[in-house]
């Protein structure tokens, strides 16, 4: 924003800004669901009349990632798909964050085999584990309410200069 | 990454240009389109990876690609006991894991020679039930939220609730509980979770006729999935099919009447039958066997008789805590079954229930060792999707989702 | 008569030259046979008037990991007429001194019923028994380039690193 860059260091039009730049982005979280298995049911579960997500701000979940600034990694991730997560990751635009939803997600879960990726960390950057096998909806909005605190201390300039991802974009038939 | 650049594979296009289709031209996409409905898509049941090749709208060919959700279960059985892979059979089907629990539990007793006592087998009739009844609520407010009508998905997640409420009594977890052991059952019914039993049941019928008045008479639903996706009776045997989608199309094949497990030849329901073997009977299928689920699980109830819930045979069954902590024998017993297991006779045995999606079976290989030396998981919704690229040719994209819908897959099943 | 001495009956009356094994075990029945024979003999249990064994429930295989006959193909097939499970089993030997790692074979039964098709995909993805006349024998499971067998009790169950590869952060 040009007035900021005039206006240099924590002065009291930039914190100002900076607040009410937070207060909005962190009201209306809208979620992309990444439900890959079991714990997808649990967030499913978390947007259902009983433990209702929409009064937090996440009105709507979205399935398309130009439209959402967290991804919620739901299920188990194996090397087939880890290249089609990382793929929807890049498609979201900044700023976003990543919570990884369950115990597959954060170490490999009840599976050491072949095919599963121990931890969805060795490809994307997380900002939040939520423990669980699968974890209670009650957990899930807990951990909405911490990402919701940790964007409520985030100031306009940290996205300012940001590297676009290099997407592979497949030209030919 | 150059994964991406192989990202529709070679062989994956050779086997979609290879359909059967009557255009002979040079260049055989000229008036086509190769779309890819991947992995990650709102209407697909999970991770399902469509492949499709369109003449305008209409589907000319389609070939389905499985395994992004393949944990590698039946190598993981190899290499632990019995009793350890209890928790492991909840996430196959993560809908109903009731129900996978008991499959894998009486295929195992069978093969060890042990059956559980009336009580537990009455109270695992009950979950099973209840777990069937939990995954057409899913399946069928999947199907109309795909279609456009989102408030039936919601309503029946309501009522989803008031049974993961139940089981959240029973045994601790509301979701993947492992609730049956090899010999019975883990916990007894408290008293409490009997009344929220009886007031599920009493109030779930009217409950279910006020979700279902919303859409059976609708036109908009009804023409959408009328005469979509018809598949005649010889194909569907032919081709593998089970439970409510084989009943949809004519088969009145029910295992639980064929080939009774547990105690299902002492309770009178019905099974529902319809000739149409489109979207609409599988349906109309799935609406009448929740119906029927209610009048199994009020008759169980009337007949449970008292008794013991789990088996006392102590070089097969886990002995109570109690005893462990107090006698000798029963706690070398309880470190030698968690340690080596239980050792089967050597042997194999195939034995299947009537899950929720179809017939659900394990064919287990012993060597009279403490774990399996093959288990082969026979899931329902992997046969079931192999007629897909049957069912969708001639109809428009928007079908395709409706056609999944109600066939009602779940990846963790299919991909094992 | 009873269908359980019935099956082996016709079949031994239809085909004499075949040697069958006959055994019984908790109430199932298991017959094993040559694997050249495997096509025929499906086509004559699904066709015959009497027995119909119209149903193909399940496929796979299992590794016994020794030197001989290391693989045996099992088959689950179900007659609705007369409510009947049989098992079919045929061997399958692993070394061919003409061909590399995958080269035990076995003719394909997607002739006789449709449903087979997928459960031979799952069978050649796991262990790499190869499907005479199959119409599409494709990997499942693993990514195509995949060059392992993952239910070989050789390979280990935390996979062999590097052989799958992963995008970078």
């Amino acid at each position: 924003m040009g007035l900021e860059s005039l206006l240099k260091g924590d002065g009291f039009i930039t914190t100002t800004v900076d607040a009410i730049a937070a207060w909005a982005r962190k009201s209306s979280v809208w979620p992309m669901p990444m439900g890959i298995s079991c714990c997808a049911i649990e967030m499913m579960a978390s947007g259902d009349p009983k433990y209702d997500i929409a009064r937090f701000g996440s009105e709507v979940m979205r399935f398309t990632p130009r439209q959402c600034d967290l991804m919620i990694v739901a299920g188990t991730v194996t090397y087939k798909m880890a290249p089609v997560v990382r793929k929807i990751y890049d498609q979201m635009p900044d700023p976003k964050w990543v919570i990884a939803m369950g115990a597959c997600t954060a170490t490999g879960g009840i599976y050491r085999t072949y095919s599963v990726v121990q931890g969805i960390d060795q490809f994307l950057p997380v900002d939040l584990y939520v423990a669980g096998c699968p974890p209670r909806p009650e957990n899930l909005l807990n951990a909405l309410i911490q990402i919701q605190d940790k964007i409520g201390r985030t100031k306009v300039s940290d996205f300012k200069n940001s590297i676009l991802p290099d997407l592979n974009v497949i030209q030919n038939n | 990454m150059d994964r991406d650049l192989k990202e529709v594979h070679p062989k994956i296009i050779q086997a979609l240009l290879d359909a059967d289709t009557d255009i002979t031209v040079e260049d055989a996409l000229e008036n086509e389109m190769i779309l890819n409905m991947g992995p990650q898509h709102p209407a697909t049941h999970g991770v399902l990876r469509l492949v499709l090749r369109l003449d305008g709208e209409t589907v000319v060919a389609c070939v389905p690609e499985l395994g992004y959700l393949h944990r590698g279960y039946e190598k993981l059985a190899e290499n632990m006991t019995y009793y350890e892979f209890i928790p492991h059979t909840d996430r196959l089907d993560y809908i109903s894991p009731m129900a996978n629990n008991v499959a894998w539990v009486l295929a195992v007793e069978k093969l060890a020679g042990i059956e559980a006592p009336p009580r537990a087998q009455y109270i695992r009739m009950m979950v099973a039930e209840l777990a069937r009844i939990t995954s057409h609520l899913v399946a069928i407010g999947a199907l109309a939220m795909d279609v456009g009508a989102m408030t039936v998905f919601l309503w029946n997640l309501r009522e989803r609730e008031k049974v993961m409420d139940i089981w959240d009594m029973l045994c601790g977890a509301r979701f993947t509980n492992s609730y049956t052991r090899i010999g019975g059952v883990a916990n007894d019914i408290p008293p409490d979770a009997l009344a929220k039993i009886k007031w599920f049941i009493d109030q779930f019928e009217d409950n279910l006729t006020e979700c279902e008045k919303l859409i059976n008479t609708n036109r908009i639903f009804v023409e959408r999935i009328d005469g979509v996706g018809v598949i005649s009776k010889e194909e569907a045997i032919d081709l593998g099919f089970s439970g409510p989608n084989l009943r949809a199309s004519g088969v009145e094949f029910d295992i639980r009447r064929a080939q009774p497990y547990l105690n299902y030849d002492d309770i009178d329901f019905k099974i529902p039958v319809y000739t149409e073997g489109d979207s609409l009977a599988r349906y109309f299928v799935r609406l009448d066997e929740m119906r029927e689920s209610i009048k199994i699980v009020r008759q169980v109830l009337d007949k449970m008789p008292e008794g013991e819930i789990i088996l006392n045979k102590p070089k097969k069954v886990l002995p109570h805590k109690t005893e462990v902590y107090t006698k000798m024998e029963e706690l070398i017993h309880d470190f030698m079954i968690v340690n080596f297991g239980i050792n089967p006779p050597a042997g194999e045995i195939y034995h299947s229930i009537e899950g929720s999606k179809g017939e659900l079976g394990f064919y287990l290989v012993s060597k009279g060792e403490g774990h399996p030396w093959k288990c082969k998981i026979r899931s329902p919704s992997f046969n079931n999707l192999q007629s897909l690229s049957k069912l969708v040719v001639g109809h428009m994209i928007s079908d395709v989702v409706a056609i999944i819908g109600s066939i009602d897959p779940i990846m963790g099943e299919a991909d094992k | 008569m009873d269908i359980r001495e019935l099956v082996p009956k016709k079949l031994k009356k239809q085909f004499n030259e075949i040697d069958f094994e006959v055994s019984e075990y908790l109430d199932e029945l298991t017959i094993k046979l040559p694997k050249e024979h495997i096509v025929k003999v499906c086509e004559f249990l699904k066709k015959d008037s009497d027995l119909e064994f119209l149903l193909c429930q399940d496929l796979t295989a299992i590794d016994w990991a020794k030197r001989k006959n290391r693989f045996t193909v099992v088959y689950h097939i179900y007659s609705f007429k007369n409510n009947f499970r049989l098992r079919l089993k045929a061997d399958v030997d692993e070394s061919d001194p003409a061909a590399d790692k995958a080269d035990c074979s076995i003719d394909s039964v997607t002739s006789v019923w449709k449903g087979a098709n997928w459960q031979e995909r799952e069978t050649y993805d796991m262990y790499g028994i190869k499907f005479n006349n199959h119409p599409d024998l494709r990997r499942m499971y693993m990514p195509e380039d995949f060059e392992y067998y993952p239910l070989r009790k050789d390979f280990p169950l935390m996979g062999i690193p590097g052989s799958i590869p992963l995008p970078k952060k």
